[in-house]
């Protein structure tokens, strides 16, 4: 039995505990405080802030911790645009993938709504790579006040063009929000952003802490109430102790990354090559090589997702689905969608980094028959 | 409800079979065509009603896996022409 989340959370990294409860005793003061307590707070996460920044490739005065990714990317792109629209420019223009994470998308949604911003949103080809022509051929010289395109697509785990849409975005002046959730720890940062975002808990670190990072220059102004916290842009008290695991969690993680990387991978290949070998009218989606190397996602024909997920589950195996019948809206993965491949019967299997081989061949095992018994149950209910 | 023929370039082929998948939920539709695909000529077209949103995007997926021609998909309306949830796929035998 294994956990296969990863993407969702990865486990709480063994540094990151430790770290978490010794800073329970040490980074629980007001960091914005004079006294002893405070100060020790406030070292503490000026030396977290360091940490990640150096990271993530950033200097530490662009750098704010959040309350959590999606709070991260819903500043990210509402203070870009707050910093750009006015009444002479009018709400202007954003432009998207179809693939970005629904954080990026209702962002950029709510915009349109509350502003009249006019939204683009880019195509992706079967892998769920974003087209660099069409995401260029989006931008309207003078009117489009953002780009947001993902490093990676925590779906499929297909990386993104970021390198060929970055100089896009600089050749019309245009900023570019990279949502970096999916990649950071596993993977370098790619330079060329003006924005950037990323979460903790899917680099081993604990719920509760995201990343804001604006490029000096980069204009960016509060769309909500801020206090003089985090650089101004993130009112509140800050969770001292979750930052500081979430650090060391990076740190960990990043250390690890070379070999990590190369056992990750190896075992998702062997699921990409083993399920549609053993698993009849099986498909796996993204693409093979330029890819996270943690996640792999197939769908199997005549099976729904969620009795798939509850069988294996059942089994000791936690997986996601991007199913429609998993999802509270019952709408398909919008991932999946904008590809065009395959929805119902969808299996995303994300492997943590403890993940064993030993876990995935005995995955492999159950799978089949639990497809085929599902397949079986489906047809005797739908003849009924 | 009636499927609305197809206007732009060549004139849709009429169905000769039609499937009602509506109201029921993926993978349904998808089993119902691919149980029902031999019962027409290779040539010839079926219709697969569905309201299901995964449909929109499994019913090309499947024809893409399986070598089957999509067609095409039509809104759906009733006999008055008042639009109606849901979609009518369809999809040309092959082989």
């Amino acid at each position: 039995m294994a956990y296969f989340d990863a993407a969702s959370a990865e486990p709480l990294h063994p540094h990151a505990r430790e770290t978490l409860l010794a800073a329970l005793a040490d980074g629980w003061a007001d960091p914005a405080r004079l006294h002893r307590e405070g100060r020790q707070a406030r070292l503490l996460l000026d030396q977290a802030r360091q940490t990640v920044a150096a990271e993530l490739g950033c200097r530490a005065d662009e750098l704010s911790f959040t309350g959590s990714g999606t709070q991260a990317v819903h500043l990210a792109v509402l203070g870009a645009a707050a910093a750009r629209q006015s009444a002479s420019r009018g709400p202007g223009h954003l432009i998207a993938s179809a693939v970005e994470h629904s954080a990026v998308l209702n962002a950029v949604d709510w915009l349109a709504r509350q502003s009249g911003a006019e939204v683009s949103i880019t195509g992706v080809d079967r892998s769920g790579r974003a087209s660099v022509p069409e995401f260029a051929a989006a931008i309207r010289p003078g009117r489009t006040l953002l780009a947001c395109l993902q490093s990676a697509n925590n779906e499929v785990g297909t990386l993104q063009p970021i390198a060929a849409a970055a100089a896009e975005c600089a050749r019309h002046g245009v900023p570019l929000l990279i949502d970096a959730a999916a990649s950071a720890g596993r993977l370098p940062v790619e330079p060329g952003w003006s924005l950037l975002a990323a979460s903790a808990r899917k680099w081993g670190g604990p719920a509760g802490v995201g990343v804001l990072a604006v490029r000096k220059r980069v204009r960016w102004r509060e769309p909500l109430p801020a206090d003089d916290r985090e650089n101004y842009r993130v009112p509140g008290f800050p969770n001292v102790p979750a930052i500081l695991a979430a650090a060391a969690a990076l740190t960990a993680m990043s250390g690890e990354r070379a070999a990590s990387d190369g056992a990750l991978r190896a075992l998702t290949d062997r699921i990409r090559a083993a399920v549609p070998a053993l698993v009849p009218d099986a498909v796996v989606h993204g693409d093979p090589v330029s890819r996270l190397p943690h996640i792999v996602t197939f769908s199997c024909l005549y099976v729904d997702g969620e009795t798939l997920v509850t069988e294996l589950d059942r089994a000791g195996f936690s997986v996601s689905s991007g199913s429609a019948c998993v999802s509270d809206t019952r709408q398909p993965s919008h991932v999946l969608a904008a590809m065009g491949v395959l929805t119902h019967g969808n299996v995303r299997v994300s492997l943590p980094r403890a993940a064993t081989l030993a876990s995935v061949e005995e995955f492999l095992t159950v799978l089949p028959p639990i497809v085929a018994r599902v397949r079986d149950t489906v047809r005797a209910a739908n003849s009924s | 409800m009636t499927p609305q023929q197809r206007t732009a370039g060549l004139p849709a082929p009429a169905p000769v079979l039609t499937l009602d998948a509506l109201g029921k939920k993926c993978p349904i539709p998808i089993i119902m065509l691919a149980d029902r695909i031999r019962d027409v000529r290779i040539g010839q077209t079926i219709a697969v009603l569905a309201d299901d949103p995964a449909a929109k995007t499994d019913l090309p997926a499947w024809c893409a896996l399986k070598s089957q021609e999509f067609v095409g998909v039509d809104e759906l309306t009733d006999s008055a022409g008042v639009p109606q949830p849901g979609w009518a796929f369809l999809v040309r035998r092959s082989y």
